[in-house]
């Protein structure tokens, strides 16, 4: 009957996991401001200079 | 007030790792397509080094380690330094990483061919190779810890956090997987047995997709399909939820390889539900890739960079929805075992890998070497050539896949199988076999124009230095109301622990209680371990890549049970180190092959295989009738055996050759009595393989003991 002790832990570690998972979805400003990052990633201010 | 930094990115080491993607790219599909033919023609099985049991590691060592590996180093190397705003933190470490790298895959060129292997799939090489890997990895993860910590920009781009994620876990991974004892040089002994040395496999193997094929790809994926489109990418909020949806439920997923086998059920299921739940975050990714395309279709039609990434996130897309669907018990029934599953990997290598791997080579070479790419419409042929290809490879096996398994479970109306002998159900398919290896051809065409392109296109370009300017790094101090995920995106090692952790339950939860309850392997009295010949035997099974083509495995279905015997337990697996329970079946399920034909059979099959099966596609081992079997380790794999809780008696590794001798001396006898007469036969390597071979399966007795 172990098993059902580990198959009960797995859930609640799952049932855990969740809800980790959900308060990061809400909490982590991703209806706010993660915008930017996306756009600034398309500028690389290169330079290029011949080394002679 | 912080200044403005001048610095200057490496990119010669991005040009190595280019030039050896496309390079290794090239002799993977090659030696693929070779093993792909030895399938259609036998006799392109020449020497015992270029069998198709050595070659088919070699080619998927070849595809994911050589060809992707140094996709990944590239892309990583590239991309990092640039959003970053950084130099690599040590160039000593940027080379050690390449050279190492290759260092490696030549070791893998040489020892796979010479049969040196531990038989799990896809970490397939012993473990001094085992060691280098994980000094060469520590080094990547040092470099790039090291550049992310001296970073300029504070922002951690959602494409840095897949690689942290893949740097932390293919290191959990290597180091868990490759717990083994060394018996020499060239061999070692895994710690875990049977059914628990299936799960790691698998664990490892499962992961091995996720985190060295799938997650540093959706990285560059992130990075270079917006840089190629020049437009952001669709949705960033996305991006998050897809990464740590990703992560936390891709670890889980590894019993799906395992349905129907002696795994327990409840690991079974565990390990079906997270796969379907896989969907979400996958599908995700998917959808924002393409969707970052929006109001940009137009220029797909002309552009071949985007068009293979297109192709590639579709991919992507389908293996992951196809994939959660395999790992459903009653589709997986039917594909298991099958050529249904390599089609579905080669959606993903060829598809998914290959396509943005070129995508992105066609993006960066040109950037490389500061010119425009040679030929555009040399590309376009390339994109046709190679999606055509994908699904001259693809189509076929899917087909016989299909085909082949319904053969295999069809019955007659009085209860008798309608193809009793396996080999019907081989011939039936060849002709898919051609097919596909035409597929692969047209493919690896494509991948040459591509290389003779970027070759074109470096020899007009000319190398330069990148310099870069951005603001010094500062201190940053928390603003008043921001959202607390932003703290940990600043943060690179609080961001590695807590991935490492996230990573780790998973894995724990699904293998502790298989190491620790000693109820989910119950004990079959009859079980006894292998004897010393029978081991030596085992060894040349393994080296000869026998698990290949042969599972060990047979599942709890009437067919299989008609065909086979009766099903496997785990229980008959507690000494098999390591389990061979193989994953397809181009020949027959060997479990229960034990004393099923005369020792004399063996002996012809294996000199001549036609010779017992006419039209059989199984190489001839010639090899084993002429090479002595070494007992120089005998001893000591005994030894090792015992300190892993074999239950051989006390001392019996001083006694293990003679007895040894003794039972080889046994089976010479009864091949005389056949007929087969040879000088020294009793030393020949077929003598031990015979030897296992007739015992496996034949310690199965029905009564199980409920002990503790």
């Amino acid at each position: 009957m172990k098993i059902i002790l580990f198959l009960v832990i797995i859930s609640l570690i799952l049932a855990l996991g969740f809800l980790v998972a959900f308060f990061w979805a809400v909490s982590s400003g991703q209806y706010d401001d993660d915008y930017t990052p996306s756009v600034r990633m398309l500028f690389d201010d290169e330079k290029t200079s011949n080394k002679e | 007030m912080s200044k403005l930094e001048t610095f200057t990115y490496d990119d010669k080491i991005v040009r190595d790792f280019a030039v050896a993607t496309a390079l290794w790219g090239i002799v993977a599909m090659i030696v693929g397509l070779w093993a792909a033919l030895q399938l259609v023609f036998p006799e392109l099985n020449f020497t015992a080094e270029t069998s198709f049991g050595r070659l088919r590691p070699l080619h998927t060592n070849a595809a994911i380690f050589a060809f992707v590996g140094n996709g990944i180093f590239m892309g990583v190397y590239y991309s990092l330094q640039r959003l970053l705003k950084a130099r690599m933190w040590s160039d000593f470490l940027s080379k050690f990483n390449f050279w190492g790298w290759q260092t490696i895959i030549l070791a893998a060129v040489i020892t796979l061919p010479l049969g040196i292997t531990t038989s799990h799939e896809y970490a397939e090489l012993e473990w001094p190779i085992d060691i280098a890997i994980a000094l060469v990895w520590v080094a990547f993860g040092v470099n790039m810890f090291g550049t992310i910590l001296k970073r300029r920009e504070n922002h951690l781009y959602v494409a840095i956090w897949f690689y942290i994620a893949t740097w932390v876990t293919v290191t959990v991974l290597h180091v868990v997987h490759s717990l083994e004892i060394p018996v020499n040089m060239t061999n070692s002994i895994p710690v875990f047995a049977g059914v628990q040395d299936a799960l790691i496999q698998w664990w490892y193997g499962h992961n091995a997709v996720a985190f060295f094929l799938t997650t540093p790809y959706l990285g560059l994926m992130y990075y270079f399909l917006p840089k190629a489109a020049n437009r952001p990418v669709y949705s960033y909020k996305l991006s998050i939820i897809h990464f740590w949806g990703l992560i936390f439920i891709y670890i889980w997923a590894g019993p799906h390889h395992l349905l129907y086998t002696s795994l327990p059920d409840w690991a079974q299921s565990l390990g079906t539900a997270f796969s379907i739940m896989l969907i979400a975050p996958s599908w995700g990714g998917m959808l924002n890739g393409l969707l970052t395309l929006r109001g940009a279709w137009d220029r797909v039609r002309s552009d071949a960079i985007l068009k293979f990434m297109v192709v590639a996130i579709s991919a992507y897309g389908m293996a992951t929805l196809e994939g959660p669907l395999l790992s459903l018990k009653s589709i997986n029934a039917i594909s298991h075992y099958t050529d249904w599953t390599i089609a579905h990997v080669h959606v993903g290598t060829l598809g998914w890998n290959g396509m943005l791997t070129f995508g992105i080579l066609y993006w960066l070479i040109p950037k490389l070497y500061n010119t425009k790419l040679y030929s555009k419409p040399l590309a376009n042929t390339h994109f046709w050539i190679a999606t055509l290809g994908i699904l001259f490879y693809t189509v076929p096996l899917y087909w016989a896949g299909w085909v082949q398994s319904l053969m295999w479970k069809q019955f007659e109306p009085d209860g008798f199988l309608t193809f009793g002998n396996f080999l019907e159900t081989v011939t039936q398919i060849i002709p898919m076999y051609a097919m596909r290896a035409l597929g692969g051809t047209i493919y690896l065409v494509g991948a040459c124009i591509m290389v003779y392109n970027l070759w074109k296109t470096a020899k007009t370009g000319k190398v330069e230095d990148v310099t870069s300017q951005a603001l010094a790094r500062v201190n940053h101090v928390p603003l008043k109301g921001e959202y607390w995920h932003k703290w940990i995106e600043r943060k690179p090692i609080q961001m590695l622990l807590l991935a490492t952790f996230v990573v780790l339950i998973g894995g724990l939860v699904e293998i502790f209680p298989m190491l620790l309850i000693d109820e989910n392997v119950p004990k079959i009295a009859s079980v006894q371990p292998y004897t010393p010949l029978e081991l030596e035997g085992r060894e040349i099974y393994i080296n000869e890549g026998c698990n290949t083509c042969h599972s060990q495995m047979i599942r709890p279905f009437r067919s299989e049970t008609e065909r086979y015997g009766p099903f496997s337990k785990s229980g008959e697996f507690i000494y098999d180190r390591p389990h061979l329970w193989g994953s397809k079946r181009t020949g027959p399920d060997l479990h229960r092959v034990g004393k099923k034909y005369p020792d004399s059979w063996h002996y012809n099959h294996m000199l001549e295989p036609e010779s017992m099966s006419p039209g059989s596609i199984m190489p001839s081992y010639p090899w084993l009738v002429n090479r002595e079997f070494s007992t120089a380790y005998t001893a000591a794999k005994i030894r090792i055996l015992q300190s892993l809780n074999t239950p051989y008696p006390k001392g019996y590794a001083e006694q293990a050759v003679e007895d040894l001798r003794d039972q080889a001396d046994i089976i010479t006898a009864s091949l005389n009595k056949d007929g087969i007469e040879q000088e020294d036969l009793e030393k020949k390597q077929i003598v031990a393989l015979i030897a296992y071979l007739q015992r496996l399966g034949t310690d199965h007795k029905p009564q199980l003991i409920l002990e503790k």
